[in-house]
């Protein structure tokens, strides 16, 4: 929620909708609680989680869902998401969407939280597949069939980031495209989209999901395949880290919209530079 | 049943105890301690899978490492960049977050500097990052009503020295043996050289939430002990008699004006 140079003062941006990471705001007052209240007052907002651990084996943390709730009265957001992801074990709190294998097992206790988390917040949320840097030999099935079978169980809706597909794509030598067709049109709630880094050569390259780059022509084909496929759905693009100036940012969004809007095709890079 | 990367036994089920298993060992490998137990279990497509799990350790040391600066930066500005992403990147190790919340992290930070080398090389270091924290703690706390300035006029004298006055949620008292006012002060500085701290100086810091602007002062022995009297309960009469005892000179109009100014307490219940 940062402000730039170039907003005329006072003016409200033009945003349909604003995302926030819900474990920022978990504090009992003060200014950052002020400024979320006031957003919230004028657009829906979107709680994205990164702390409830959805793939823990020993479960929810209880008085972590209450906190959660107690946001959620509080802002009323229009969408809740978290991850297909683990970040706590025996209560320490691993400041990382670790990865997960794909077994029977695992999708039990996935359900088990999510009906959990779903039941305390008295609402559906939509859960996001992670970037992914390694893989399981003991996983039994794909990730996109898991998620299938998680949203079919539980009634949560996916958040599909297509730049977390394509990094786990090239770091885990699978089909993107054959990993978006097996998503679920109906449950696909929000898509989110990002630019990732690029480390090592040869058998060591790897692709990094650090929100620091455009979004590269490959996801957005990936992007512009799959509304075609689904129609439509809110799109964020996460940029977290070396964040340029706001007309690079425009013009990202602005591409965006144009496929979203089915005004473009695969040129749509080209469209994000004229802003 | 054993985890294994057999081939032969890969495609069977983890049970649910296991997958407990993965994360115990998930987390040695994370946090530093041995990558060995969870190599068995994960699976690079192409090169090593040990630079695979490090990025999974990168991240996590490197944004916790983040945490703590943007935490700490005055603790940080005095020990240097690097020689503080070390010491940070051992906290995280030792006493990684036990909360999902990251603003939460980062309260024994002044206790592992205290216990450190460093801590012993520059004994006033745990004390400005105990500073440090309580300005974060400030931040954060829940808000409350102000002290209402027609309510306190309309009190007798006498109803004025029974009053006992409540902290607001986001005051915070440091005391330290050193000059932590002056050091956190010298180092908002935007310069190279920062002025010579008399280091014989003893230093009590209040700091306090005046509508949304968070306020960072020293406060007189004297003043000092008016605050912690009054967080300990007592009336006005006693608090005052316990700073006049501290200071003969303790001025209590001047100390409220500036509590009031600055927010230290809330509006008080009838």
């Amino acid at each position: 929620m940062a402000s730039f140079a170039g907003d005329p003062p006072g003016a409200l941006p033009k945003a349909a909708w604003v995302e926030v990471h819900s474990e920022n705001f978990l504090c009992d007052g003060g200014v950052r609680l002020a400024m979320l209240d006031a957003v919230a007052a004028r657009y829906p907002v979107s709680c994205h989680g990164v702390g409830l651990s959805l793939g823990s084996a020993e479960g929810l943390d209880e008085q972590h869902l209450a906190r959660l709730s107690r946001l959620f009265n509080r802002v009323g957001p229009a969408l809740v998401s978290e991850h297909l992801s683990w970040s706590v074990t025996e209560g320490v709190y691993l400041n990382d969407l670790l990865p997960l294998p794909y077994t029977e097992a695992t999708l039990a206790t996935v359900c088990r939280n999510v009906m959990r988390a779903q039941d305390a917040f008295g609402r559906q949320i939509l859960v996001e597949n992670p970037s992914a840097y390694l893989s399981f030999p003991g996983s039994v099935m794909r990730e996109p069939e898991f998620l299938a079978r998680l949203a079919e169980r539980t009634g949560c809706g996916l958040l599909l980031d297509i730049n977390n597909v394509y990094v786990s794509a090239t770091n885990n030598a699978f089909d993107a495209e054959d990993y978006l067709d097996s998503i679920p049109a109906a449950a696909v709630g929000e898509i989110h989209l990002a630019g990732h880094s690029v480390t090592g050569e040869g058998i060591s390259r790897l692709l990094i999901d650090t929100h620091s780059a455009r979004v590269c022509d490959p996801v957005w084909a990936l992007f512009t395949a799959t509304i075609a496929r689904i129609g439509p759905r809110p799109t964020l693009i996460e940029w977290d880290l070396e964040i340029p100036e706001l007309s690079v940012l425009l013009g990202e969004a602005a591409a965006a919209q144009s496929i979203l809007d089915g005004k473009a095709q695969v040129n749509a890079p080209d469209a994000a530079h004229v802003a | 049943m054993s985890l294994s990367a057999n081939p032969e036994t890969s495609a069977l089920e983890l049970p649910e105890l296991q997958l407990q298993e993965l994360q115990r060992r998930f987390r040695a490998s994370v946090l530093g301690e041995d990558d060995g137990p969870v190599l068995p279990l994960v699976a690079a497509a192409r090169g090593p899978v040990a630079a695979r799990i490090a990025v999974y350790r990168n991240t996590v040391q490197a944004s916790l490492t983040e945490v703590l600066a943007v935490a700490f930066p005055v603790t940080r500005r005095v020990v240097g960049e690097q020689f503080f992403a070390n010491l940070a990147g051992r906290f995280a190790t030792e006493t990684p977050p036990r909360l999902p919340q990251l603003s939460a992290y980062g309260g024994d930070f002044a206790a592992f500097i205290e216990r450190e080398d460093v801590g012993r090389r520059l004994p006033y270091l745990a004390d400005v990052a105990r500073l440090e924290w309580a300005r974060g703690e400030a931040y954060f706390a829940a808000d409350a009503k102000p002290l209402d300035a027609a309510r306190l006029a309309a009190l007798s004298p006498a109803e004025m020295e029974s009053t006992v006055f409540k902290w607001h949620p986001a005051t915070r008292l440091t005391t330290s043996a050193f000059p932590i006012y002056r050091i956190w002060e010298v180092n908002q500085l935007d310069v190279a050289d920062i002025p010579r701290v008399d280091m014989g100086l003893a230093q009590s810091v209040l700091v306090s939430r005046a509508g949304s602007r968070l306020v960072t002062r020293a406060v007189e022995p004297a003043d000092a002990a008016f605050v912690r009297a009054t967080a300990a309960g007592e009336n006005l009469a006693e608090a005052a008699s316990l700073a006049l005892a501290v200071d003969a000179a303790f001025d209590l109009q001047r100390a409220l004006g500036d509590h009031f100014i600055n927010g230290t307490y809330q509006d008080w219940e009838t």
